[in-house]
């Protein structure tokens, strides 16, 4: 080969780097074997605990995949693919999207969904900025009842623009205690001075709760603002659909659809619209046409929005999708079909019942009393640690609220916790009774601390 | 090719019967729903196809070999690296206490995914000769987002808020200009200079008290080092901007260039090219940023931090305030970076340097032998790949780029990237990358000889290409006038189904 080329060694090749900026060589491990990279990797893999009976979502689910997902994602016909720029030989690529954003089209409602964005958090964000887009209006609503991560993603896309983000304060007591504030968000909207170009409502809530999407929808229209509605797409096999509330916009996490919760990624951003905004979406989107035999075809469509086209004029900066990740959603709604989806969502709602019951009878009632589908918060007292103990029984307890939200006082003391059609009544009996337990140990220490105090004040008292 | 005879089938809709499927989660009970307001929920169902597993595997079986891709054969994509994705990764990513870690499990229990993630950043900036790296970006785009946003909280830290423009060459990547928009800059472009690097003249006249960044990606898309690159960094810094790399080309230098260390502020990295995570149809990716001292305080939030009792754990909320926030939910897509932790085990530090190398001798020799057959703008030596033109083949015999891409496809070869970078007419840009065999791109030069014989004798061979593919050159004119994105199994309007 360097014959061919025409000279006498690779270093040769390396001329153009400026000597002083050369670097030699790399300061890392040496190479492995297959079988000692295989045995480290196990060894890493055996550190996380995985076995806990898990009440944990707040954003990431964990469902019943059938087996056939993961066969077909190993075809490497798929995933050593690269994006389907040339239609004539990713066809396969190109049709399980098209057939992507039909089922989520379906599932959400919407005219149109993209190929898919990174995760929930970023399509939020986008489906923000395509309304300030759509409206020519620089301020968005968005509830604080909206997943945290969602709202700092969104503030971070916000924060390169003059665009404004506003929160939605939350019921603080009452019938509807912990859902979006609308008589807050009325009058936000009225701001003469501060159009809005968008209101973000999620459904179910952070909190687990459903919103009065319908209301939201109003309100926001009256305003000429633009509704964008975060969906969980398992829910939606049986709560009302974001179109049938009256979402311009619909975006959520799509990983709950046969995705691994693989600690945080690569999920699915599900990222869709009302068709007057398809050329405000920003993303991938495929197209049905024909060959020039006449024969039925997918491609990539209406490209001119997107950066290799239009560089600083885009839409947005993405380039790639989740394509693998938009596939094993589909796979999992064709595999368990629509019978199946409303089973799950169904399933995990019954479980969230039981649990609910057996948890407000260790101690642990739920903290407001909107309605809920199968995620809602707990008061616990002394929540962290009860979390921290529960953990070395075996119990996954959920998410300590105050660790996401600590500077919200509605929120001390409470677990976030979630069933699914996966939660046994075996794990619920073992969260309740260990629950019980260490409510009950706390609840002692405490008395013997005052009695300790006490005591203490009666040698104080004694010194005198 | 093995996609050659097969064709399309019905959609899963077309596919669908009713009562079909639906035994794969327990049946609720009936009451399941009952506590829930009739308001809140859907009055039917979602339409969803009904097909029970047999049809259900066919169907994706049937379809994956439709498609090209890196198992089925070669990929010459420039600016892509679509090399080899070893299969030990995959087998990585699926073991369970990777797979089935929730992303909010407490540190104590998530021990093995830290410490994995915290020591592929102490490799990734090693090998980008960077302070610290974040793993937080989703993919090499938003890496650049990333990068950028940091660059902005840097002048804003500092008080210099006149700093509205970010120089980009004009054979970058179209994410540059458009992330240099998502960040609320101005773009200013700087033309190339005949030998394909920076024009160092019109560079320095755009660089000034108004310039926020440059991003420079180095080996350039034309597949060149930029050999007067401290030269041009220097500059940067002395009109106190922050030069930004993007590193989507960097499986050609590992362990012979450094950024970082060369004067780099900051650098993203695509693990789907260098690191062999696999492209996936288009995702996902992972696009870790690695910054040098001056960005340290910004990187996105949570980093991945190292107790003195050597355990690990993330950041928690609020506590470095400088950061930038967040740029998704969680730590970043673990999954991926399994993937590219073993690939960087596996290799070590000789074998990540024999890739480059690798990388680089493949594109040059490929790059020889087609000396005599396309043009070749730029005779220095490349890095890991090149460009080549069909402007003289144009010419000589009426038939583009686009036509030779095309008749690649049957002769069994994905096309190279075309008509990019945008600077050089009729462009094919060709990266073998360091996994091909020797035959597999002799048989490429082959194919390329063979298509320019036809191109003169009988053009229409290549104005009718594809021929063998599962089918042939689509009407993108209508898709995009009348775009059908969503089956809709009432209006009909759809092409008829397949046989």
């Amino acid at each position: 080969m360097l014959e061919t080329i025409g000279v006498a060694s690779v270093d040769d090749l390396f001329g153009d780097i400026p000597a002083p900026l050369r670097a030699s060589g790399l300061n890392l491990p040496p190479p492995e074997s297959e079988a000692e990279l295989a045995d480290r990797l196990c060894d890493l893999a055996e550190r996380n605990r995985v076995d806990l009976a898990g009440f944990l979502g707040a954003g990431a689910y964990r469902h019943y995949v059938p087996a056939v997902v993961d066969q077909l994602l190993l075809r490497g016909e798929f995933y050593t693919a690269y994006t389907p720029y040339q239609p004539e030989i990713s066809q396969g690529t190109l049709q399980t999207i098209y057939e992507y954003q039909s089922l989520l089209g379906e599932l959400t409602g919407m005219d149109v969904v993209s190929a898919s964005h990174y995760d929930g958090a970023t399509a939020t964000a986008e489906g923000a900025l395509m309304a300030c887009r759509a409206t020519r209006r620089e301020r968005v609503l968005v509830s604080h009842a909206v997943h945290p991560h969602y709202r700092e993603t969104m503030r971070t896309y916000f924060s390169g623009g003059e665009l404004a983000l506003d929160e939605i304060p939350l019921v603080a007591d009452g019938r509807g205690a912990g859902t979006t504030d609308m008589a807050a968000l009325e009058r936000m909207l009225a701001d003469p001075d501060r159009p809005v170009a968008g209101v973000v409502v999620a459904n179910p809530s952070f909190l687990g709760l459903l919103e009065p999407m319908a209301e939201v929808s109003r309100l926001a229209h009256v305003a000429g603002a633009l509704f964008v509605a975060v969906a969980e797409p398992v829910s939606l096999a049986v709560l009302a659909s974001p179109a049938a509330y009256g979402a311009d916009i619909a975006v959520g996490e799509g990983q709950p659809l046969g995705i691994p919760l693989s600690y945080g990624g690569p999920y699915l951003g599900i990222l869709g619209c009302r068709e007057p905004l398809v050329r405000q979406i920003p993303g991938r989107l495929v197209g049905m046409t024909t060959d020039v035999d006449g024969r039925r075809a997918f491609v990539m469509t209406l490209r001119a929005r997107e950066q290799d086209i239009r560089r600083e004029k885009a839409a947005s900066n993405i380039c790639t999708n989740q394509a693998l990740c938009a596939l094993a959603a589909s796979i999992y709604l064709a595999a368990i079909g629509p019978h199946g989806l409303r089973d799950a969502a169904a399933m995990g709602a019954a479980r969230a019942t039981e649990l609910e019951t057996a948890l407000a009878a260790a101690g642990a009632p739920r903290l407001h009393s909107a309605p809920y589908l199968n995620e809602f918060a707990v008061r616990v007292p002394d929540a962290a640690e009860i979390h921290r103990r529960l953990l070395h029984r075996g119990v996954l307890a959920g998410l300590v609220l105050a660790d996401v939200e600590p500077g919200d006082a509605s929120l001390a003391d409470a677990l976030l916790v979630c069933a699914t059609e996966v939660t046994t009544s075996r794990e619920i009996e073992m969260f309740a009774t260990a629950l019980r337990e260490e409510i009950e140990r706390g609840r002692q220490l405490a008395l013997s601390g005052i009695a300790s105090g006490a005591f203490g004040a009666d040698d104080a008292g004694a010194a005198i | 090719m093995s996609a050659a005879g097969n064709r399309l089938g019905p959609t899963l809709f077309e596919r669908s019967r009713h009562g079909r499927g639906g035994d794969k989660v327990p049946h609720p009970p009936k009451d399941a729903l009952a506590r829930i307001p009739a308001e809140h929920l859907r009055t039917e169902g979602p339409n969803l196809p009904e097909l029970a597993e047999p049809e259900v595997t066919r169907h994706y079986v049937n379809l994956s070999q439709l498609n090209y891709a890196v198992d089925t054969g070669f990929y010459p994509l420039g600016s892509c690296t679509m090399k080899f994705n070893p299969k030990i990764n995959e087998w990585a990513a699926r073991l369970p206490g990777f797979a089935s870690l929730h992303p909010f499990a407490p540190d104590e229990i998530a021990q093995g995914t830290l410490q994995l993630l915290w020591e592929l950043e102490q490799a990734l900036a090693e090998i980008g000769g960077m302070r610290a790296v974040t793993l937080q970006p989703a993919a090499g785009a938003q890496g650049e987002l990333t990068g950028i946003l940091m660059v902005r909280a840097y002048h804003r830290s500092r008080g210099d808020l006149a700093r509205t423009e970010v120089l980009v060459p004009d054979s970058a990547h179209g994410t540059n200009p458009a992330t240099a928009s998502m960040a609320g800059f101005k773009t200013v472009s700087i033309p190339s200079a005949p030998d394909g690097g920076v024009d160092v003249a019109a560079f320095r006249a755009a660089l000034g008290p108004q310039t926020a960044a440059v991003m420079i990606t180095n080996p350039s898309t034309l597949g060149l080092f930029e050999s007067r690159i401290g030269e041009l960094l220097e500059a940067v810094h002395e009109a106190g901007a922050l030069a930004y790399m993007d590193g989507a080309n960097l499986n050609a230098i590992m362990g012979r260039f450094k950024p970082g260390e060369a004067g780099f502020d900051v650098m993203h990295i695509n693990v789907h090219k260098t690191f062999s995570t696999p492209h996936g149809g288009g995702g996902p990716g992972a696009g870790p940023v690695g910054v040098g001292d001056r960005l340290l305080p910004f990187l996105p939030s949570p980093r991945v931090l190292r107790e003195t009792d050597g355990s690990f754990r993330l950041e928690r909320p609020g506590e470095r305030p400088t950061s930038i926030g967040r740029v998704r939910s969680f730590v970043g897509n673990a999954g991926v970076l399994v993937r590219a932790y073993a690939y960087i085990r596996a290799h070590g530090a000789a074998g990540l340097c024999e890739v480059s190398d690798d990388a680089v001798l493949a594109a040059n020799y490929l790059k020889s032998r087609l000396a005599g057959v396309l043009d070749v703008p730029f005779s220095r030596p490349c890095m890991h790949e090149f460009v080549a033109s069909g402007a003289t083949l144009k010419r000589e015999t009426g038939c583009q780029t686009l036509d030779v891409a095309k008749r690649l496809i049957d002769y069994g070869f994905h096309p190279p990237t075309i008509y990019f970078p945008l600077t050089v007419e009729e462009a094919l840009l060709v990266e073998p990358t360091e996994t091909e065999a020797l035959e597999t791109l002799d048989l490429f030069v082959e194919a390329l000889e063979r298509i320019v014989g036809e191109a003169h004798d009988d053009p229409e061979l290549l104005h009718a290409a594809p021929t063998s593919s599962p089918v042939r050159r689509l009407d993108e004119t209508t898709a995009a006038r009348q775009p059908n994105l969503r089956w809709r199994g009432m209006t009909g309007s759809q092409t008829p189904c397949p046989d």
